[in-house]
Parts: structure tokens; C-alpha cells; sequence
């Protein structure tokens, strides 16, 4: 393939908003209640546009034929780029909101920059996006804030979730070689500079929803070179079952 | 009041009603009518909610991108919709938690085709094209009902419907028009859920406890039986269209009647799953059941998130 | 521990700049902010609105029915309110 790491790069964006659309499929119909079962399922129709855009884009890029539900639903397992914050599962909602705002506060900053791509194509599907994440960036925080700062048991959930998925924060900022490569070209976005930023706007929320930041040194990291946890496996089972079990038909 | 005061104003409402004016909450209105319609929006909602649980196993799997946002934005409609009717029943002087209570203790219904489980792909065509179908037959009357809430919640959720059963035809054409093994699983499909579709219009005429009073108040135009002819007619030749077959031997057109003819309807069956013994009943239930159970925790901080913040801003004007 | 339910808000939208905002039915949250994001999410999913007001339910006052009477009917024989009610000449254009 002629443009591998601009492939590889689009492949690293839209593999999170693939995952953790998938997740919040999941919940759909079981909500804890009617209005915010709506809003989950907004916000995950919103990530599978952007999948959509994102992997038509790869798909004219790879130019091997392959469609965008190819690009999507019959990769392996290592081929997948997300990072391991999105497949973390629905444990309770305080879980999905946790893993929510941990990566809505990166993508936001990451979306700001990528508007600025040299990469039309890129610049374009990232304006429209924006506006969407702007839009869950400010749903998954306003519920950090009810959670931590609601009731006793809410606030102990909530910083169970966060100390849980703390870990997985770190990895947001790591450069693949696809990264490096399109940073250079002026198409990628550099995230270590969005680090700061991104740690103290959260630290930040956190501080208003009286919850601590956690104290962790060690983190997780892998899924970014495709080493993921357990529970994507059980994701692609899904993703893949009908792609799998009935090849080379058309839906 | 006595009597008859109550009886002049029933006859004054009736009144109203044949004159095609619309009922308020506020209006003075029969007990009967309020019950009635409590009870029956409230079924209408908690179909609509119940709906979810089949369609909504399935989006994990849905077998592209562009089936899944499809089928994302159709389940997410019925969340909606359940919501416009609940709503609606929450202006006669009940609150969604009663009537979610009413539901998870048993002693409210709810379309009972939800008791069947969508075990292919293919389910999700044939839900969407006969099952919404069918209730598509049902609700374009209720636009007139009336009661005022009921009908302004059933335009609203008329004209979102309108590509849910789009989506499932669709769904059933590309099969039906696929590989063999994809034609069969439509087939498959069809056959499993058309005696079902039928049962929903509802018990036979001259078994319907509920039709006479329905038709004055507008809550019902035609009776089911009516009904029933009319899905079935509208719906063969769809069947035509791709190439299946509906799976009743005396399904034959009349010449006479201008109508298909239609084989005997398992009405014991009806019955059963009525009554929870239906292959997923104890399954919805439990999913619905515990979606609230889990939820508790999460609606309580938010009211008391809410109470907090709310006291801050008193506290902080003071 | 709070065990209320969450209040009821009212939904009213403006679908596009010049008309007026429109009564769109009912929903629930804790509070302004969040029955504004939820209103958005259930009434305007489909492009519907440019604009969103929420009242909660609590503080609306309706007239009763049982005054219509009272309330209405005094006006319905005001017809010099109305245009028609005067008589000119059909050669009078743009009046």
C-alpha cells in the first residue's frame, strides 16, 4: 500500500470510536432510564458516522477493493488499533460514564488539533466531529459531576470507575509509527503536546465532582501496536458474526 | 354530585366526542375513560419498551456499519416513543414509576409478539417489515383519537415510524434477493413471525372485550378482525415482491370478498403467551426489571446532585 | 438518601428562526441543564429545532375548564374585533 501510515493512522482514530460505539450499543433498551438510554444511543450513533467517514476515507486509500464494513468487521484481533480504554466493559454505569469522559476530554483536544490537518479530508470529517464530541464531552461530564458529587454510593462508584480506568489513560499519548510518519507530513497530530492539557482539564472535573485523582505511576498500554485485554475478543464476536459466519454476502 | 348530574355531563362528553372535539386533561371527563386510557397508552408505552429488547440484541451484530446505525436509531426511536406515551399518560394523574410498576409486577400488559425471540438477521427484517406493519394498521387511526395527549403522541410517533418498516423491507429484499442460504433465512423468518403479526391486531371480534367502547371514543376505527383482513391483504403482495411465501396453505384470494382468505389462527397459543408462558416473557421482564434495578443508584444521585446544587445557588443568594 | 422521582419538565421548540416556539410534549430530568440536554436528545433528534425552552411542569398555571365558560365565551360576540364586522364599499381596494 502506497500511503500505509496515513492507512494505519485513519485506522487508529476510527478504531476508537468503532469500540467504544460498540459498547455503547450495548446498552441500548438497558438505560437507567428512558432519557438517558437515548442520550447512550446518541452519542453512539454519532461515533459510527464518524467510523463510517473515517473508514470510506481508508477504504479509497487502501484502494484494495476492500469496503468500509470490510475495514471494520474482518480484521484479527491484532489488527485492531484502538486504545484499551474504549473496550472496557459496561461493569455499571458509572463505568460507562467513566470510560466515557476519560476519552471524550481526549478526543476533543485531539479533534481541535485535527481540523487543523493538512489532510483536507481528515480536517473536514474532524470539524464535523467536533461538534459531536463537543456535545458528549459535555454529557459524560456533567455525569461525572452528578455521580461523584450525588450520593454516598454514587461517589464511591464513581471513583472505583475512575481509579479502575485511570490506568488506561496514559496510552492516549503514546506515538505509533504511523503517527511519527504523519506528524512529520504536517497530517498527524503530535498528542504528547495534548497531555498537560488533557490531565489537568480532567483533574479539573474531577475536583468539582469532589472525587480524588488517583494516585497511580504504572499503566496500561498495548493497544495502540494491537496487544489488547481479554474483552475485545468477546467485542469482535459480535462485530464479526454475521461477517464471519456468512462470508462474502451482502446486508 | 348527584346521579344524574353525572349522567348529563357523560352525555355531555360523548357529545363531544361524536363531534370530533378532542378531550384535554382537564376536562371533566368518565372515570371509565380515564382508566381506559391509562391503561391502554400505558400498554401502547410498554410495548414500545419491551420492543427494544429483541431488536436491540441485535445491534451488536448487525452485519454492516450502515445496517447498524439503521437499526441504532430504530431501537433508540422506540425509547422515544415509549416516552412521548408515557408522557401522554402521565397528563391523566399517573407517574412513569407507577406505571413502570405496573409492568414489572405483571399487572400491566404489553404487545405480546415481544415474547418471541429474534434469533437471525433476518428476524430484524421481518420485525421491521411485518410486526411494523401491523402496528403501523393500528396507529395511523390514533392519530384522531380522543384524547388530545394520545393522538398529538401517536402523529409524532406516526411520522418517525415511517422508516422503521422501510428499514426491515429492506432488510428482507436484500436477502430474499442474496445467496440461497440468505433467502432461506428470510424465509425462515417470515415464517416464524406471520402468525404471530396476525395475533397482535388482536383477538377476534366476537372474543374482543373492549371494541364498542373503543370505537366511541376513537380509540379504535376498525375492529380487529378488520384490521387483521387489512394487514394481510396490503401484505401479500409484499410478500410477492420477494419472492417468499406466506407460510399458510389456505392463504387464497376471494374474488368475491376482494380479500385473501386466511387459514385458522392458534388462538391457544395467543392465550399462553399472554398469560407469560411465551418463550421469552420471563426474559423480557427480567431485562426491563433489572435495567431499573441497576438504574436506581444512578437516578437517585442525579435527583440528589441536582437538590445540592440547587441548595448552593438558595444558599449562595441568601 | 433521595429516592424522589425526577420532576417533569415541559418541551417547547423553535424549529427555525422567525417562528415561535412550540409546545413539544413532556420528559424527565433533575433539573434545567439536564432537561435541556435530554430535550435535545428526545425532540430534536431529526433536525427538528433550532432553539429549546423547558419549564418544569410544577410551575405552570392552566385555566381551569370549568371556567371556560367565564373565561371564552364573553368574546365570541365581539365581532367588532374583527375586520368584517365593518361595511365598506367593494370599490375600496387594500383595506
Amino acid at each position: 500500500m502506497k500511503n500505509e501510515n496515513l492507512y494505519n493512522y485513519i485506522l487508529g482514530i476510527a478504531d476508537n470510536s468503532l469500540i467504544l460505539g460498540q459498547r455503547l450499543g450495548e446498552l441500548t433498551g438497558h438505560g437507567p432510564n428512558l432519557e438517558t438510554d437515548i442520550a447512550c444511543t446518541n452519542i453512539s450513533l454519532d461515533l459510527f458516522g464518524q467510523v463510517r467517514s473515517y473508514f470510506q476515507y481508508a477504504s479509497k486509500i487502501a484502494g484494495d477493493g476492500r469496503s468500509e464494513d470490510d475495514i471494520a468487521m474482518l480484521r484479527k484481533e491484532r489488527d485492531y488499533k484502538n486504545v484499551l480504554l474504549v473496550e472496557q466493559p459496561n461493569t455499571n454505569f458509572a463505568y460507562t460514564i467513566a470510560r466515557q469522559f476519560l476519552f471524550d476530554a481526549y478526543h476533543l483536544v485531539f479533534l481541535r488539533e485535527l481540523q487543523k490537518s493538512s489532510d483536507l479530508t481528515l480536517a473536514a470529517i474532524a470539524n464535523k466531529c467536533i461538534k459531536e464530541v463537543s456535545y458528549h464531552e459535555r454529557f459524560s461530564s456533567d455525569w461525572v459531576r452528578r455521580l461523584g458529587d450525588g450520593t454516598e454510593e454514587s461517589k464511591s462508584k464513581m471513583q472505583e470507575a475512575i481509579a479502575d480506568l485511570w490506568v488506561y489513560t496514559d496510552e492516549l499519548f503514546h506515538q505509533t509509527e504511523a503517527d511519527k510518519a504523519m506528524v512529520a507530513e504536517g497530517i498527524g497530530i503530535d498528542v504528547i503536546k495534548l497531555k498537560e492539557e488533557y490531565y489537568n482539564y480532567v483533574a479539573g472535573v474531577l475536583e468539582e465532582s469532589t472525587l480524588e485523582v488517583p494516585d497511580i505511576k504504572y499503566f496500561q498500554k498495548g493497544g495502540k501496536q494491537g496487544i489488547h485485554t481479554e474483552h475485545l475478543g468477546y467485542i469482535l464476536v459480535e462485530l464479526q458474526y454475521m461477517q464471519r459466519a456468512y462470508p462474502n454476502m451482502e446486508w | 354530585m348527584s346521579e344524574d348530574q353525572i349522567k348529563n355531563l357523560e352525555a355531555q362528553f360523548e357529545a363531544r366526542i361524536e363531534r370530533d372535539e378532542k378531550i384535554e386533561p382537564k376536562d371533566w371527563m368518565p372515570e371509565k375513560y380515564r382508566k381506559t386510557h391509562i391503561r391502554q397508552i400505558s400498554q401502547h408505552a410498554h410495548s414500545e419498551i419491551v420492543g427494544m429488547l429483541p431488536e436491540g440484541n441485535w445491534i451488536t451484530r448487525a452485519p454492516s456499519l450502515r445496517r447498524k446505525v439503521a437499526l441504532l436509531a430504530k431501537v433508540q426511536d422506540e425509547a422515544g416513543h415509549g416516552l412521548y406515551l408515557y408522557s401522554a399518560c402521565e397528563t391523566l394523574g399517573v407517574s412513569r414509576d407507577e406505571l413502570y410498576e405496573q409492568l414489572h409486577t405483571g399487572k400491566a400488559k404489553y404487545s405480546s409478539i415481544f415474547n418471541y425471540p429474534a434469533l437471525t438477521w433476518a428476524d430484524m427484517g421481518a420485525i421491521g417489515w411485518l410486526v411494523d406493519g401491523a402496528a403501523i394498521i393500528n396507529q395511523v387511526p390514533l392519530c384522531n383519537t380522543s384524547f388530545g395527549p394520545y393522538a398529538r403522541a401517536m402523529i409524532r410517533v406516526c411520522k418517525e415510524e415511517s422508516f422503521h418498516q422501510r428499514q426491515g423491507f429492506e432488510i428482507m429484499l436484500k436477502l430474499a434477493n442474496g445467496t440461497p442460504e440468505q433467502k432461506e433465512m428470510a424465509q425462515d423468518a417470515l415464517n416464524r413471525w406471520w402468525w404471530p403479526s396476525l395475533m397482535m391486531l388482536g383477538p377476534t371480534d366476537d372474543k374482543s372485550v373492549h371494541t364498542a367502547q373503543s370505537m366511541k371514543w376513537k380509540l379504535k376505527r376498525k375492529t380487529n378482525d378488520e384490521l387483521r383482513q387489512q394487514f394481510i391483504d396490503q401484505t401479500v403482495p409484499q410478500a410477492d415482491v420477494l419472492g417468499l411465501t406466506i407460510p399458510d396453505p389456505d392463504l387464497k384470494w376471494n374474488k368475491d370478498r376482494k380479500s385473501y382468505d386466511f387459514g385458522a389462527i392458534d388462538w391457544e397459543e395467543f392465550l399462553q403467551v399472554v398469560k407469560g408462558h411465551g418463550p421469552m416473557n420471563k426474559e423480557r421482564m427480567k431485562a426491563r426489571v433489572g435495567a431499573w434495578e441497576r438504574g436506581k443508584w444512578v437516578r437517585d444521585a442525579a435527583m440528589a446532585y441536582a437538590e445540592k446544587k440547587q441548595a448552593r445557588k438558595e444558599k449562595q443568594a441568601v | 438518601m433521595s429516592t424522589k422521582n425526577w420532576p417533569l419538565w415541559e418541551i417547547f421548540v423553535r424549529s427555525k428562526n422567525g417562528l415561535e416556539h412550540r409546545h413539544f410534549g413532556s420528559l424527565h430530568a433533575t433539573d434545567a441543564d439536564m432537561a435541556l440536554e435530554n430535550a435535545r436528545d428526545v425532540y430534536t433528534r431529526r433536525n427538528e429545532g433550532v432553539s429549546i425552552w423547558v419549564v418544569e411542569s410544577k410551575h405552570i398555571t392552566a385555566s381551569n375548564p370549568e371556567n371556560s365558560g367565564e373565561l371564552f365565551e364573553p368574546a365570541q360576540d365581539k365581532v367588532y374585533r374583527h375586520p368584517t364586522f365593518y361595511d365598506v364599499p367593494d370599490e375600496v381596494k387594500h383595506m
